[in-house]
């Protein structure tokens, strides 16, 4: 047994191993599939038409042009509908957090009577809801269809965020520390301003991130709620009427050259709705997994 | 707790022996007047919609009213099981989501004990960071791309195919294959964010347990099916749970973006027809029901599937 063990740790490190080659092809192949559609659609939405309606464009620009993207932002109601989607994400945002701080901290303090009373109601909604038109004929009711509140109010509570929140400021925040503060006088406000919040920035971060992320990327309840009002259509479905349904052409405005393949107009709008979420990407991840990691803790 | 007394005995000597309602409100009001901006919204748009819900058991009509519309018990659900279109909503459902799951959830699993077998400590994480970029793309995206890539007259896959000696395929043009582009591009957004708790869970398997199957004799398979698998397996069971409540009801957001008029066969699910005959066509009653019958079938199912775990010794969800 002894000298079997010697055998196998003493064997040269640097050995070819077919699996492990096999392994990191495998990996690699599974990489550039999520990768490259994205390459080709950018290659495609920085070529000439010629080269696109003869199908020549794969991974890289033929006859460079950027006139795409100038047709792009040339065109009012696209500009619109990221200025849309700028606004309602930073007050979604905001309005989120505000919400799951004033839900968390209160519910994380052992002391406060009827906690596990609201805690339950809250997590509640995390397994039931009304559905789809119950809903919707709330917002109807409250005359919210066809306003910026109806893309705001309704999803600003997350019990999933609110969950992870609390078990954050549970787990983070020293009841000493607290107790500490509140002997010198401190109330709730003082100790959440000046303790909790200062010493729950990454996980403030964190589920920032999960709000706007969340926001940018939706379209559903903008599909729902925003029916005649145009001028309130968040990106993403203004590119599903435009790209995906083709419903909708561009509003070439004093554009004398109208014949643009359709194809690199799109290619240039799904480039132009994809680089915010790209820039910020690199940044956002691991904040993004270690949110995924709290939450299945928790669950 | 005495700690709190001694802080409030400057205001509260007299209710201190109490300990009534009053006193706990006084002495935390400032947690509850936090707390009722949750309150509020909770209320609001969480639980009134669940009492909307009634208007399945109503005959909704908009000029009556939401109190005054009359009751009807379980006719609007008798009429919703005749329809032709919820038996073929209901096919789809069951169809799509079932070949989603056996898809999808595998395709993590496979795939983190791939990438576990990684060595390179950089090269792993530039392959997890493009492998979860799709999880940050909106459906609509997804949608856009996947024309631009699988269109029938000038997808880059069918001019490749062409130019390899094949002919074009239909890829999103005709029902079948529009069906099995919808399960791989699900597979294809979801399968490097899944990855992320089966990575998690891999690494807290004792290091010991492998030394012992080298020792053993055993080889990068074998300790993958013997050892990192048995590892994840509560993790797996958990998400299967988890999953099979899916099972009636996929994302709205992803069939409505990749359906399209020339595949009608399959692309109607329960969740598209809640929208068309609620949100569409004005039928609340209606739309709600179905809404909430597809709700209970997947609680049931989540149900079932956790009892089912339990029997074969799983720890099960509930």
């Amino acid at each position: 047994m002894k000298a079997s063990y010697n055998l196998i740790t003493a064997k040269p490190k640097k050995r070819f191993d077919t699996w492990d080659v096999l392994i990191n092809i495998a990996v690699i192949m599974a990489s550039l599939a999520c990768l490259l559609p994205l390459v080709h659609v950018l290659a495609k939405s920085l070529s000439s038409d010629a080269y696109v309606i003869a199908n020549k464009v794969t991974l890289w620009p033929m006859g460079f042009t950027l006139e795409a993207y100038s047709k792009v932002f040339a065109d009012s109601s696209i500009l619109r509908s990221l200025y849309v989607s700028v606004v309602v994400t930073i007050a979604f945002t905001i309005l989120g957090m505000i919400i799951t701080i004033c839900a968390a901290y209160p519910l994380s303090r052992k002391q406060l009577k009827g906690r596990k009373v609201l805690t339950f109601v809250f997590l509640m909604t995390l397994y039931f809801s009304g559905g789809i038109i119950p809903e919707y004929m709330l917002i109807n009711e409250l005359g919210m269809l066809d306003t910026w509140w109806a893309l705001i109010l309704p999803q600003a509570f997350s019990a999933f965020n609110f969950l992870i929140m609390r078990s954050a400021i549970y787990s983070n925040i020293p009841v000493s520390l607290e107790e500490s503060a509140r002997i010198d006088g401190a109330g709730h406000f003082r100790v959440l301003l000046n303790i909790v919040l200062p010493l729950s920035k990454p996980i403030i971060a964190t589920l920032s991130l999960f709000y706007a992320v969340g926001r940018w990327i939706a379209y559903q309840d903008a599909l729902f709620y925003i029916k005649q009002n145009v001028d309130l259509r968040p990106l993403q479905l203004k590119l599903y009427y435009m790209v995906v349904q083709a419903s909708e052409s561009f509003q070439l405005e004093a554009t004398q050259v109208q014949v643009t393949n359709p194809d690199v107009l799109k290619a240039a709008c799904v480039i132009f709705a994809t680089v915010p979420i790209i820039i910020v990407y690199p940044f956002i991840q691991k904040y993004f997994v270690n949110g995924v990691m709290l939450g299945a803790v928790k669950e | 707790m005495k700690i709190a007394n001694a802080l409030k005995n400057r205001t509260d000597t007299e209710t201190l022996n109490k300990h009534g309602f009053f006193y706990y409100l006084n002495r935390d009001k400032q947690l509850y007047l936090m707390l009722l901006i949750p309150i509020f919204f909770v209320l609001l748009f969480k639980i009134t919609p669940m009492f909307g819900t009634i208007v399945a058991f109503k005959d909704y009509k908009i000029a009556k009213g939401f109190w005054d519309s009359d009751w009807v018990g379980f006719q609007v659900f008798l009429d919703i099981f005749e329809k032709r279109d919820f038996l073929r909503a209901l096919r789809n459902s069951l169809l799509l989501n079932t070949l989603d799951l056996l898809l999808s959830f595998t395709a993590p699993i496979i795939l983190s004990l791939l990438l576990n077998e990684i060595k390179s400590v950089k090269l792993k994480r530039i392959n997890q960071t493009l492998l979860y970029l799709p999880h940050f793309l909106s459906w609509v995206i997804i949608a856009a791309i996947a024309y631009q890539l699988l269109s029938l007259g000038n997808g880059v896959i069918n001019n490749i195919i062409e130019s390899l000696g094949g002919s074009r395929i239909p890829f999103l043009q005709e029902d079948n294959h529009w069906l099995i582009s919808y399960l791989l591009i699900g597979v294809w957004q979801s399968m490097g964010w899944g990855t992320i708790i089966y990575l998690a869970s891999i690494s807290s398997i004792n290091p010991e347990l492998y030394e012992a199957a080298t020792v053993d004799g055993a080889g990068r398979l074998r300790k993958m099916w013997n050892v990192t698998l048995p590892g994840i397996r509560v993790t797996i069971v958990t998400l299967l749970i988890m999953n099979l409540g899916r099972v009636m009801g996929g994302s709205f957001e992803r069939i409505y973006a990749l359906a399209n008029k020339a595949t009608t066969e399959y692309t109607t699910t329960i969740e598209v027809l809640v929208y068309r005959w609620g949100i569409e066509g004005g039928n609340f009653s209606r739309a709600t029901a179905l809404g909430l019958f597809q709700a209970l079938i997947g609680l049931m199912l989540v149900i079932i599937a956790d009892r089912i775990a339990k029997k074969l010794g799983e720890d099960g969800l509930l």
